[in-house]
């Protein structure tokens, strides 16, 4: 590749073997990286040298590699997926980085997502809310009326996409001073209650969703914003406001007990 | 020795799957409960199916390797599903549709299940409004189509650039709701490294939990793979990186037939390589054809200019530009399939035009400059903006272009640097879907008794080519609306079966074989990492085997694959333990399965002495460079059976009868 202009990098990372014991970062270089390439290309080539030097692989979940699988999940100098805006870490190339740079490398920090190895965090916990509520409750019988018997206006229906387009990578929860999980259970209540298909049952849904979201440890919202500015999605703060006022007329009027 | 049977039901071809489904046997709701069905995969085929299965009441354990059944690949599927509605009154019928699949697949899929898969495809999006998919809508509330390659109707159904994504998380949605109420039973991080067989019948599989390394026993009354595709033998492809073979191969290799490996995908519309470090290609959806005009100069020196970085696309005047797609296929243009387009474009490049600036040279371009003006003109009436000036017509043309295609653009500007607003795109074909695969019945069970393969891990409804947004409709018909019928027909004879015991001698020996070969792995001392074997192959793989076949190249390849199998035999190294997270051996696992079916795959392509599809083999082609099929000899699906060897793997013929269609030479022109 070439090597006129490739990159020479100073990386710390965060290895940590499992969730039992302590973490710690090191300190790896890197050399000649293009800046074409991908930061998770850089993360390879990192790998291939550890392993060829007899060295333990850096553990990180990637799997699409062109940003909406939503697996890949670093905090880069600080940022969840480093810096950029609507981008994964696997949409960030090295181009965004100067020669000689330290990079520090770490994984998604919040109580609800345990680190399992290295870079890699559990975040069933965000499986475990939309099991609380997240869908439509609808059979596939095939006997659902036509597709087209329901007009949708088109502005509810882009909104309820650009809802929907969250990938549930968990940057909102790394970004947040709370590791609040508002903007990933909001975008999904959001995308039902704007749509007549998930009006019936959506009273039931936001409380169902939102407990069990406090009952997996995340934080309270606080309104800071940061989740917004960092979501690869775009997923806007108006989803949680949406949620909120979902919220507050469910729990008054709700048949719940 | 096996016999192959289709068991395609009787009658008139558009009779067949309700005659079926009123003549199958089927399993009362309380005996359901005693049932336990495996799904491994959770892509569209999976998900759907686990989500089905369980709403009827079978009791389902479901296996990703990811860590949440909603990052499975389908969810990469940019441009759309397609869906025989006739919304929009432009002709469309299931008819139709089964005859642009079958004709798309050139005349090498099964007609029956192309049928019933046009049939169903309607009531998929019927499914999935009724789940809250929000599909893109027009002003008067109602859903809104496109047009995909190789047809002339607009049956594609889309969520601007991320269909993929909306319908997975609405099978994802569905699948939630059964894991709520206990009737799934989830095993994220998990992958299934065997099937188990007992007295013949697949009654369940051995899988390694990822995270603890731990090796598990899961027993059921039937398996159902769901894996997706192998385009990552070729190391690089639109394939996310975890996309793997294993759980075919596994179930090949315990008598599920393998058929037509040689069936593969190249899709003309992808970022073109940008080096030796390249991880993966990323795919521009098909549907920006639609807008999108691919050209090449006309002129070699310009070519060599542009490439040498002197001269810029926008610099070259409109006649100097060769729209070879237009100027070769005039009706279909630059919505021809995809392997038309892909060859077309290789052509280009290998004669000298291609305007790649990278190391390889290979790129076309995909402008969108007419569509913006025109778009822009459209606008300015719209708008009553009269005499409105050419930057005015351009900024209401790229606003719609921004509407229609964002995020890709914005997907394609993050790669490449380049603003695709202003200047054209570069693309290059890739490796993007299998249409190969287990070989299954009209049943969707393999030749392995209760062992089903569905959605792209199957080999039945795109024939030798599939067209653009028939994956998604596949994958979601057969795990919607095939298989929870299909399936019940097959564990109706298990009511009194009971549960499977994991303590058979069956699954100890299964298991026993799964843990040799990963200690084998960790023990050896090898000096070579898994992906220098992985590209290896895949460089033998897309020299050879790739868009433009001959015998004396898949010759070589096969004798090359054999080679770099038996080193990596030997020289493997795999570090870490076998007891915790261990990406590098789960990757060893894949790369192993890889080299193995790789061999087959160059094989079945050498063997397959025709043209037909994504199989181009040069040998046999027209002058203008048309493939040639060879239907009096090539009228069959290719099911390899395994021997141990690739070498040694036994080939069974199925024949493809076409019974409502006439086989034709397929034409754009």
């Amino acid at each position: 590749m070439s090597t006129a202009n490739g990159l020479n990098l100073t990386l710390k990372v965060w290895r940590q073997k499992n969730d039992k014991v302590k973490g710690q970062m090191e300190t790896y270089q890197v050399s000649d990286i293009s800046p074409d390439s991908s930061f998770l290309e850089m993360m390879d080539i990192l790998n291939e040298k550890l392993i060829n030097e007899g060295g333990d692989p850096v553990a990180f979940d990637h799997d699409c590699r062109e940003g909406i699988c939503g697996s890949c999940s670093m905090y880069i100098n600080g940022e969840a997926h480093g810096p950029g805006r609507e981008i994964t870490t696997c949409q960030l190339h090295m181009r965004e980085f100067k020669n000689g740079e330290t990079i520090y490398i770490e994984p998604w920090r919040a109580k609800a997502f345990p680190v399992i190895k290295d870079l890699v965090v559990d975040r069933g916990a965000f499986d475990r809310i939309m099991a609380a509520g997240g869908f439509v409750s609808v059979n596939t019988s095939g006997n659902t009326q036509d597709a087209n018997a329901i007009p949708i206006p088109k502005a509810d229906a882009d909104k309820a996409f650009d809802a929907a387009t969250c990938i549930g990578c968990g940057a909102c929860v790394a970004s947040c001073k709370n590791s609040s999980a508002m903007l990933f259970v909001s975008a999904k209540v959001s995308q039902f209650a704007l749509l007549p298909q998930g009006k019936v049952e959506a009273k039931e849904r936001v409380l169902n969703m939102v407990q069990q979201m406090d009952d997996e440890g995340f934080g309270n919202c606080s309104n800071t914003g940061a989740c917004e500015v960092e979501c690869p999605k775009g997923i806007s703060l108006d989803n949680i406001a949406r949620m909120n006022r979902e919220y507050l007329s469910a729990s008054f009027t709700a048949d719940k007990k | 020795m096996t016999k192959l049977d289709s068991k395609i039901p009787e009658g008139p071809i558009q009779d067949k799957w309700t005659n079926y489904k009123n003549h199958i046997k089927l399993v009362n709701p309380a005996n359901k409960r005693a049932i336990d069905v495996i799904v491994v995969g959770t892509g569209l085929a999976g998900g759907s199916a686990a989500a089905s299965l369980a709403e009827l009441g079978y009791n389902v354990k479901a296996f990703c390797y990811q860590d949440s059944p909603r990052r499975a690949h389908s969810i990469a599927a940019q441009g759309g599903i397609n869906a025989a509605k006739n919304y929009q009154g432009d002709g469309d019928s299931t008819y139709r549709l089964f005859y642009d699949t079958v004709k798309g697949g050139d005349y090498r899929s099964r007609e029956a299940n192309v049928y019933r898969l046009a049939e169903v495809s309607a009531n998929i999006i019927d499914q999935c409004v009724a789940q809250g998919v929000p599909f893109a809508r027009d002003y008067g509330g109602l859903l809104d189509n496109r047009s995909f390659g190789g047809v002339q109707v607009s049956r594609t159904f889309y969520a601007k650039g991320q269909t993929g994504q909306q319908l997975l998380l609405g099978c994802y949605s569905a699948m939630s709701r059964q894991i709520g109420k206990g009737k799934i039973k989830m095993y994220n991080r998990h992958e299934m490294l065997d099937i188990v067989k007992v007295d013949g019948k697949a009654r369940g599989i051995i899988a390694r939990n990822l995270v603890t390394g731990e090796i598990e026993r899961h027993s059921a009354h039937a398996v159902v793979i769901a894996s997706g595709g192998y385009g990552n033998v070729f190391f690089l492809s639109t394939n996310a990186m975890g996309s793997n073979v294993s759980a075919g191969w596994k179930v090949h290799k315990k008598g599920a037939f393998f058929a037509n490996p040689c069936y593969t995908q190249i899709h003309p519309t992808c970022i073109p390589q940008h080096g030796d470090q390249q991880s993966k290609l990323t795919l521009m959806s098909e549907s920006l054809r639609n807008d999108g005009r691919i050209w090449v100069p006309k002129k070699k020196e310009d070519a060599e200019a542009i490439r040498a970085g002197k001269l810029k696309p926008t610099q070259i005047a409109e006649e100097d530009r060769d729209y070879y797609l237009e100027r070769r296929y005039p009706s279909f243009g630059n919505l021809v399939p995809r392997d038309v387009a892909s060859r077309a474009a290789k052509e280009r490049c290998d004669a000298g035009y291609g305007v790649g600036t990278n190391e390889t040279g290979e790129a076309v371009y995909l402008d969108f400059s007419s569509a913006i003006m025109r778009y822009g003109k459209e606008q300015a009436n719209i708008q009553h903006i009269h005499n409105a000036s050419e930057a005015k017509i351009r900024e209401l043309g790229v606003d719609i272009i921004e509407k229609k295609y964002g995020n890709l653009f914005q997907m394609y500007e993050k790669i490449t640097a380049d603003d695709p607003y202003k200047t054209p795109m570069k693309i290059y074909p890739a490796v993007h879907y299998t249409m190969g695969g287990v070989w299954v019945d009209y049943n969707l069970m393999t030749t392995i008794e209760g062992c089903y393969a569905i959605g792209e891990a199957n080999f039945s409804d795109h024939g030798a080519n599939r067209l653009g947004a028939s994956a998604l409709m596949q994958g979601l018909a057969d795990g919607y609306f095939v298989l929870p019928y299909t399936i019940g027909d097959y564990l109706a004879n298990d009511i009194r079966t009971g549960e499977i015991s994991t303590d058979l001698p069956e699954f100890v020996a299964a298991e026993k074989e799964v843990t040799d070969r990963i200690n084998f792995f960790i023990n050896n001392k090898g000096t070579k990492s898994v992906d220098y074997f992985h590209k290896r192959l895949g460089k033998v793989m897309w020299n050879k085997v790739g868009m433009a076949r001959n015998a004396k190249g898949l010759t070589e390849a096969i004798a090359e694959i054999k080679e770099i199998r038996e080193e990596f035999w030997k020289e493997v190294k795999v570090p870490g333990s076998a007891d915790s997270m261990n990406p590098e051996l789960e990757k060893a696992g894949r790369v192993a399965d890889f080299l193995e079916l790789g061999e087959l795959f160059a094989r079945d392509a050498l063997l397959r002495e025709e043209s037909c599809g994504g199989h181009y083999r040069e040998e046999y082609s027209t002058e203008e460079g048309e493939a040639m099929r060879d239907d009096e000899h090539f009228t069959h699906v290719s099911a390899w059976e395994y021997k141990g060897e690739p070498a040694d793997a036994v080939l069974h013929k199925e024949p493809l009868n076409y019974e409502n269609i006439e086989l034709k030479t397929r034409s754009y022109k």
